[in-house]
């Protein structure tokens, strides 16, 4: 069902999405955010998806016109717990060299090569630091340069530094930015000279910390919260575009962390953004069974910020937890929800 | 995930469960005297001080087998019986609507609303017995104390926590199918119109802001619900106008109560497989049951007081071929206790069940222990 279509002339091409061909899941989809994510193959003309379902987690490789090829479950590592630990994210992570995907859970950190087949390295999470009060468990996947960034529960940031090839994988750095559970990671290539913040990281008590990746990362700028926990953080142009539980989508310029444009998107918090950066789209989805693609420009003039309406989506009765773009101009995209053991596409091609 | 989140499942659970067995006892034309002690029995054993103190530790969320080991407990704390099929049914009506009441809540702090609304309509039923009112008001204290302080994010973590819980459970209530609050395929139907949670803005506003902070445009967007501001903030308080309706019994129209159990989601193999395979939880479960049922009380019944049996179905035909016909992949099978050799948990069983009025006749012989353990597996 179309919720409605922008009057917007910049983009005509892209503003009818139809619902294609949904893709089967084995298990339902966690309630959790950012609980989908997409690595687009075009070489191969397949596209893989993963889904957290609980204490596993499923990766399927997808052709064209949505047939499945392949799956794959994966699992979270036991380890000293009462029940079986349940997974918080999953997330393909592109370096320079390699693909890898990695898995949070309330145990520890899992990576592997892109088609899950091998693990090739496992952190698991330090019981010293746990809290009574307080469930451990890592959360926030984003891969910068050759870095890969974790968040934690304490609301620290891990930062591994990823070689080539093999599973030399070395924890290089902790970041102590963050007074509550980080929540979201987003990172950009590193862009022209005066854009040097590549790293955005967010917590449960809304605040941004911005950073400069390296052998050591560089806190740039921190942008106060309000109350509410930031969901779901992405970088685009040195403009962090985050969600946050009030429904709202704000974008900051991470230079100076001037707030440049507020949208009051969602009527339920935001589970999930995502960005097309090539065509500087982006996408909003929500509890509140809404999906929206915005187009942000940046005028570089007046240095300010502009977003437009493109195309809103409501999938009936289900309260979405994972949204991703399915191909880097932005045409197409999928639709986890919550206790939906289907992964709904949408394309305007 | 959230280590906060079993005493809300445990309170509104248990409150979901008195609104059933306050209509099925009217329904049946219980005497008003039986009925009251029943329902004073239960609530007396769920809001029993020392236990409420152990549900209260931060602690993880078990398995819905030790739950349902608690509430089939609960449920005969009085001179009332249930069969199987009535206590699945019972348990059946109390998970579905408590997963409709927290996937519907406006914001996840809501989820407190919803138990004390629970607690005020319990409060309700015994309005003649001031110690026992006295005794839930003080839960709702502590329920104030401990979660009061918690900030939006957690409980957005404790929300996902309650809803991983109920993940799969598609059983059809034809009270929900009645009032088109859920779908003939088992899901809720989630409202684009109405109220926004309180604190979010209605949708379909864009605001771009120049370097100094001033507005340079506002824009409207077709959001696609119809939304309205929200009309007032529900109270966080002991006693308190809680504006929220979920929660509330949704029973007090005397108004039959079926589930439909066959033709549920097909996606139910990862939860046949949690009933299944053997429990390998079972010794950390065991533990969590005797801390708990440790500060159980069990009224012992005094006196001739008959017993009796409540059927959760309209007559015993009914019940016996719902027993017959219950799908496999649904059967709640309560926590299968195997012998153990640990020493000091068998003593902490026999401390346990030496509290329990066991309405059974007892099957005592020399080694205690193992006979606890024996009846506790009859469960």
């Amino acid at each position: 069902m179309v919720a409605a279509d922008s009057e917007g002339p910049s983009d005509p091409g892209v503003r009818m999405f139809r619902r294609q061909r949904s893709i089967p899941l084995r298990g339902s989809a966690a309630a959790l955010s950012n609980n989908l994510s997409v690595l687009q193959l075009p070489v191969c003309n397949l596209t893989h998806f993963g889904v957290v379902h609980g204490p596993s987690a499923q990766l399927l490789s997808v052709a064209p016109e949505g047939v499945p090829l392949a799956q794959r479950q994966l699992h979270a590592k036991e380890g000293a717990g009462v029940s079986s630990p349940l997974i918080t994210q999953v997330h393909w992570c592109a370096l320079p060299f390699r693909v890898l995907l990695v898995l949070t859970s309330h145990r520890g950190i899992q990576m592997y090569e892109s088609d899950g087949s091998v693990m090739v390295y496992w952190h698991a999470l330090d019981s010293r630091d746990a809290s009574p009060v307080q469930a451990m468990f890592a959360r926030g996947i984003a891969s910068c340069g050759h870095f890969i960034c974790v968040g934690m529960w304490s609301g620290r940031v891990l930062v591994f530094d990823i070689p080539a090839k093999g599973p030399n994988i070395v924890l290089s750095e902790e970041l102590a930015g963050h007074p509550t559970s980080v929540t979201d990671i987003a990172s950009e290539p590193a862009q022209e000279q005066d854009c040097m913040a590549d790293v955005v990281t967010a917590d449960d008590s809304g605040l941004l910390c911005v950073w400069r990746s390296g052998p050591e990362f560089k806190l740039l700028t921190r942008i106060p919260g309000f109350g509410v926990p930031c969901t779901s953080v992405q970088l685009w142009k040195g403009i962090a575009a985050v969600g946050y539980g009030n429904g709202q989508v704000r974008l900051y310029e991470t230079s100076t962390g001037a707030l440049h444009v507020q949208i009051n998107a969602h009527a339920r918090a935001i589970c999930a953004l995502d960005l097309a950066p090539e065509v500087g789209k982006l996408l909003s989805a929500a509890e509140d069974t809404f999906v929206h693609i915005w187009k942000l420009s940046k005028r570089t003039e007046s240095g300010c910020t502009e977003v437009e309406h493109c195309h809103g989506e409501c999938v009936p009765d289900t309260q979405v937890c994972g949204a991703r773009f399915c191909d880097p101009s932005g045409s197409s995209f999928a639709v986890t929800g919550y206790d939906l053991a289907e992964i709904l596409t949408f394309s305007s091609e | 995930m959230s280590v906060r989140a079993l005493p809300l499942l445990f309170l509104n659970l248990g409150g979901e469960m008195l609104y059933i067995l306050d209509q099925r006892l009217r329904a049946q034309n219980i005497p008003g005297d039986k009925a009251r002690r029943v329902l004073h029995d239960i609530i007396l054993t769920m809001f029993n001080k020392s236990f409420i103190e152990e549900l209260l530790k931060p602690q993880e969320l078990y398995s819905k087998k030790a739950l349902r080991t608690i509430y089939d407990r609960l449920a005969h704390a009085s001179i009332m019986k249930l069969n199987q099929a009535s206590m699945d049914k019972l348990y059946d009506l109390m998970t579905m609507a408590l997963k409709y009441q927290v996937l519907l809540c406006p914001r996840p702090k809501d989820v407190l609303l919803v138990t004390f609304n629970h607690l005020d309509t319990i409060k309700g039923l015994i309005q003649d017995n001031p110690a026992l009112l006295h005794l839930v008001d003080e839960t709702l204290r502590q329920l104030i104390e401990v979660y009061g302080g918690l900030s939006a994010g957690e409980f957005q973590l404790i929300r996902q926590t309650l809803l991983t819980f109920f993940q799969d459970l598609h059983i059809r209530v034809s009270l929900f199918l009645k009032d088109k609050v859920q779908n003939s395929n088992g899901r809720f139907v989630l409202p684009v119109s109405g109220p926004v949670p309180w604190g979010i803005e209605v949708p379909g506003l864009i605001r771009m802001f120049d370097n100094k902070g001033e507005e340079v445009r506002r824009v409207e967007f077709p959001h696609g619900g119809n939304y309205v501001t929200a009309p007032k903030e529900g109270s966080f308080e002991v006693y308190g106008d809680r504006v929220l309706k979920l929660g509330t019994n949704m029973y007090s129209v005397n108004r039959p109560v079926e589930t439909h159990t066959s033709g549920t989601s097909k996606n139910l193999s990862s939860q046949a497989q949690q009933s299944i395979a053997p429990n390998p939880l079972a010794k950390e479960e065991l533990n969590f049951l005797a801390k708990l049922m440790g500060g159980m009380e069990i009224k012992k019944t005094s006196g001739p007081e008959p017993g009796f049996r409540l059927n959760l179905f309209t007559t015993d035909e009914e019940e016996e071929q719902a027993a017959l016909t219950r799908p496999e992949e649904l059967s709640h099978e309560v926590v299968n206790i195997q012998a153990t050799q640990d020493q000091q948990r068998n003593q902490e069983l026999a401390r346990i069940m030496g509290e329990f009025e066991v309405m059974d006749q007892p099957r005592w012989s020399a080694s205690k222990g193992d006979d606890l353990l024996a009846m506790m597996d009859e469960l």
